[in-house]
């Protein structure tokens, strides 16, 4: 390992309004080293990433690639010095092959014909030496998600990239896709690329990295060599303070409270359902691993009351409901944490008051008349900022304004309020720091202990691992006997997500 | 270049951007009214005191805003659900041929109970215009921008057809018009001898109406949310087709009474020259008053001057009246860019 720097950043400032985004952060990037980034959501990773790739200018500072200083606000010369990023969302065109994604914008428009033989023998060179098997014809659409991203750094390295910045790449992978991802990096970093690593997952970081540096509320809190810390130092570097992990009570099973009867559903952002059996019962928290793309959307989309079936049927407490929509859920008592706070969970530019009473505002408490009772809105918001200890600056602020974990503190307060029967939380604690991720998990458990039917759907394993009293696997639109607390080791549950047992059943659960 | 998103404005900055607006588009017409070889300085001035300079050019100008008023509101309630009306002119046509129709002695009633009864055919009539467009967009996904725009010209020839035909008036010495309302169907005047008309108040208690749906309804709050938010209006248990259906029946349904008001209170007739375009111009109106229903007052007041003083000022200055599109035109491209940039920062580089 040379000691000369192939990236430095020199006081990297940026500010949005008030918003201190990066202040003045500095570090140096080795030749052949894995630095990662740690940091909550918020703490200003994904700004400091886009400074160095263009996409931002920053307000002060300088970033240096290979001793030559990196023109600010130019994609195209980030590329050029060497600098590839691996996006969390692929950045493919599906309906084309891995070689044309690969080779896309690398030749002149001018030349008659594409030299495709030679960049083929590239493309198999490269994965070749990196492990990063794939098949150049296919087309990327056929593709699993951990090929896709084997594309997406092939592209880099297709482009001579020198430096690879990956942003939480292992999100979407299962278990044996993310060890052969730390395979490849182990040998890019051999043949002397340096790899900057975001991510929030502490033991990733831990088994990746030669340094972490940790981000929080826009400054570098902390630099360390990764042999010389552990994981509880890192979690409390990350949010300022040490972190407990949730303690769970024994189980207490009550009835039955809403289940699936081999319902089927139409694709939807992955997979479709395919003759799925659930029955969540009160007082139990329901984990669902697996890898993303596999129906989770779809069956939190139907349980959210936002798809319809196309076979099987839906009950609660016993009586089956044939009309399922959001009012419908809503008024049987069934609690929704979506997956995309922004997207789905909240209506941005409306204030925190308005977005609070949101799925409730027809009830008596909140209207008379078709009028607004804005002094109980008002007050409700109030309750719920100080209940959940929200950070936000009024009632009035638009929702937009808040950072994700206290837009989720108050999305949850609005669900769990009405101290509802059954609870769906899909991927409640995705992009949060460890903080809220802990409050979060303390919220559901408590939900859990009154006597709530709790359905956990979460891509990140040790999340599902720490609070599930029964988990399921989904693959390919269809669930895994379920088993108790414990019961499977993760790597049983790893090949359940890949999908390599025949352990799937119809009435599974 | 690039933008970059900012937090929200405070509420000075909101109120500065549109004057600002206003003042980029005085300069940028500067060049056209030097082109024509007249002082800017001089034509604003003329401009400004034909709109305002005297009791008559001021009740004028009130006057000329009320139908802009009643499409601002239109087109402020239907943009705010992302109900791209674009068809105010053939919900305001609709709005006067049902005025007629009702209005010429089929109703043998006194005033009092004649002009509501008439108002609320009218806004039903509007309204109903606009639910087909609405229906075509929710159950088909039909862009209502073309449907919208389209029923325009279909309904003005509709009416076309109906003044060479059953609405014309046998006393009309062949003109396509039709018959005068009946005095009890007519909007008395403010003030004796003068134009403005009881109409400007109507359009008035509208926008504070609108207001008030708008802020302290149940309805105003699902119109809103299904605007900003359709997935999320409809996670949270909004029915948003029926919500962009009521927005269209209330959006139709006020573009239809500038109809009602024009015939009623000013022109006593249909022709087919009732409106020299208030149902685009309110998209002007109502973007310039940024959505908001009061803020619709004084846009359209503010845009009626405009093309009340361009006539004074043309008489004076011999700078041609057209100036008064151009600067209703530039008015709306400086205020667009205005509240871009109330949202977003420009970095060049």
């Amino acid at each position: 390992m040379s000691s000369n720097p192939v990236l430095r950043l020199s006081r990297i400032s940026k500010r949005f309004g008030p918003l201190r985004a990066n202040e003045a952060i500095s570090f140096d990037l080795k030749r052949g080293e894995v630095i990662a980034l740690l940091g909550e959501n918020g703490a200003g990773k994904t700004t400091l990433m886009n400074i160095l790739f263009g996409h931002y200018v920053a307000d002060e500072g300088t970033v240096e690639a290979f001793g030559k200083p990196l023109p600010p606000g130019d994609p195209r010369a980030a590329l050029d010095a060497g600098i590839g990023m691996v996006h969390q969302h692929f950045t493919l065109a599906d309906n084309m092959t891995v070689q044309e994604n690969i080779a896309l914008g690398t030749q002149s428009l001018w030349r008659m014909r594409l030299d495709r033989a030679a960049a083929r023998r590239r493309i198999e060179q490269l994965s070749a030496d990196f492990g990063l098997a794939v098949e150049p014809a296919a087309t990327v659409s056929t593709l699993s998600v951990g090929e896709r991203q084997r594309v997406e750094i092939l592209k880099a390295l297709y482009r001579e990239a020198r430096i690879l910045i990956l942003d939480e790449p292992t999100a979407v992978l299962t278990p044996a896709e993310t060890d052969a991802l730390f395979r490849t990096l182990k040998l890019l970093v051999a043949k002397d690329l340096s790899i900057i690593f975001i991510s929030h997952k502490l033991h990733e970081v831990m088994a990746v990295s030669d340094r972490v540096l940790v981000l929080r509320s826009g400054q570098l809190v902390g630099e360390r060599e990764t042999g010389a810390t552990d994981r509880k130092e890192l979690a409390a570097l990350m949010v300022g303070q040490e972190v407990k992990p949730a303690e769970v009570s024994p189980v207490k099973l009550g009835a039955p409270l809403l289940a699936l009867e081999r319902v089927s559903t139409t694709p939807y952002n992955g997979a479709g359902l395919d003759k799925v059996s659930l029955t969540l019962t009160a007082g139990e928290i329901t984990g669902l691993a697996g890898v993303a793309g596999n129906g989770q959307a779809v069956l939190a989309a139907l349980i959210a009351g936002i798809r319809r079936p196309t076979g099987g049927s839906i009950s609660i407490a016993g009586r089956e409901i044939a009309d399922w929509s959001p009012r419908v859920a809503l008024a049987h008592g069934v609690a929704r944490i979506p997956e995309d706070r922004h997207a789905i969970g909240s209506i941005g530019d409306m204030s925190v008051t308005e977005n609070v009473i949101a799925e409730r505002y027809r009830s008596p408490r909140f209207s008379r008349m078709g009028f607004l009772n804005w002094k109980a809105a008002g007050r409700f918001a109030e309750k719920l900022i100080a209940d959940y200890d929200v950070k936000c600056p009024s009632p009035e602020a638009r929702i937009r304004l808040l950072s994700g974990g206290n837009m989720q503190k108050l999305i949850l307060g609005r669900a769990l309020d009405p101290d509802p029967a059954v609870i769906l939380a899909s991927q409640p604690t995705r992009g949060l720091d460890v903080g809220a991720v802990a409050y979060v998990h303390r919220m559901l458990l408590e939900a859990r202990d009154r006597g709530a039917a709790i359905l956990l759907i979460s891509e990140d394993l040790e999340e599902v691992l720490a609070l599930s009293d029964r988990i399921i696997v989904m693959s390919k639109g269809r669930l895994s006997t379920p088993s108790s607390r414990g019961e499977r080791s993760i790597r049983e549950l790893g090949e359940l997500m890949a999908g390599h047992s025949g352990e799937h059943s119809d009435h599974a659960a | 270049m690039r933008l970059e998103p900012k937090p929200a404005p405070s509420l000075a900055v909101t109120l500065l951007f549109p004057l600002a607006a206003i003042a980029t588009t005085l300069v940028l017409t500067s060049i056209l009214v030097l082109a024509a070889g007249a002082s800017p300085l001089s034509v604003f001035y003329l401009v400004a005191k034909g709109a305002a300079g005297s009791q008559f050019a001021l009740l004028e100008t009130l006057t000329r805003a009320t139908p802009l008023i009643f499409t601002g509101l239109a087109i402020a309630v239907a943009f705010r659900a992302k109900l791209w009306n674009i068809g105010a002119e053939a919900q305001l046509y609709i709005g006067g041929v049902v005025t007629v129709v009702l209005g010429t002695g089929a109703l043998p009633l006194p005033s009092v109970i004649l002009i509501p009864v008439i108002m609320v055919a009218v806004m039903a009539a509007g309204a109903l215009l606009l639910l087909g467009p609405a229906v075509l967009k929710t159950r088909f996904g039909v862009d209502e921008v073309v449907t919208t725009l389209l029923l325009n010209f279909i309904v003005l020839l509709f009416v076309s057809m109906l003044l060479e035909g059953v609405l014309k008036d046998p006393m009309g010495l062949g003109w396509p018009q039709s018959q005068k309302v009946v005095a009890e169907a007519q909007l008395p005047r403010l003030i004796q001898g003068k134009r403005l008309h009881y109409g400007f108040v109507i359009a008035l208690a509208s926008a504070v109406l609108v207001w008030v749906v708008m802020k302290k309804t149940v309805l105003g709050y699902e119109m809103r949310a299904v605007g900003l938010n359709p997935e999320g209006a409809r996670f949270v248990g909004i029915l948003v087709n029926r919500a962009l259906m009521k927005t269209a029946l209330l959006s139709g349904g006020l573009a239809a009474l500038a109809g009602f008001s024009e015939v009623s209170g000013l022109k006593g007739n249909l022709t087919l020259d009732l409106s020299p375009g208030y149902g685009y111009t309110g998209i002007v109106v109502a973007m310039l008053a940024m959505l908001n229903p009061l803020g619709v007052i004084a846009s359209a007041i503010f845009v009626a001057g405009i093309f009340v003083g361009a006539d004074a000022m043309s008489r004076a200055a011999k700078v041609p009246s057209y100036i008064a599109d151009v600067m209703v035109a530039t008015s709306l491209l400086t205020m667009v860019v205005a509240i871009l940039l109330t949202r977003f920062r420009i970095r060049w580089r």
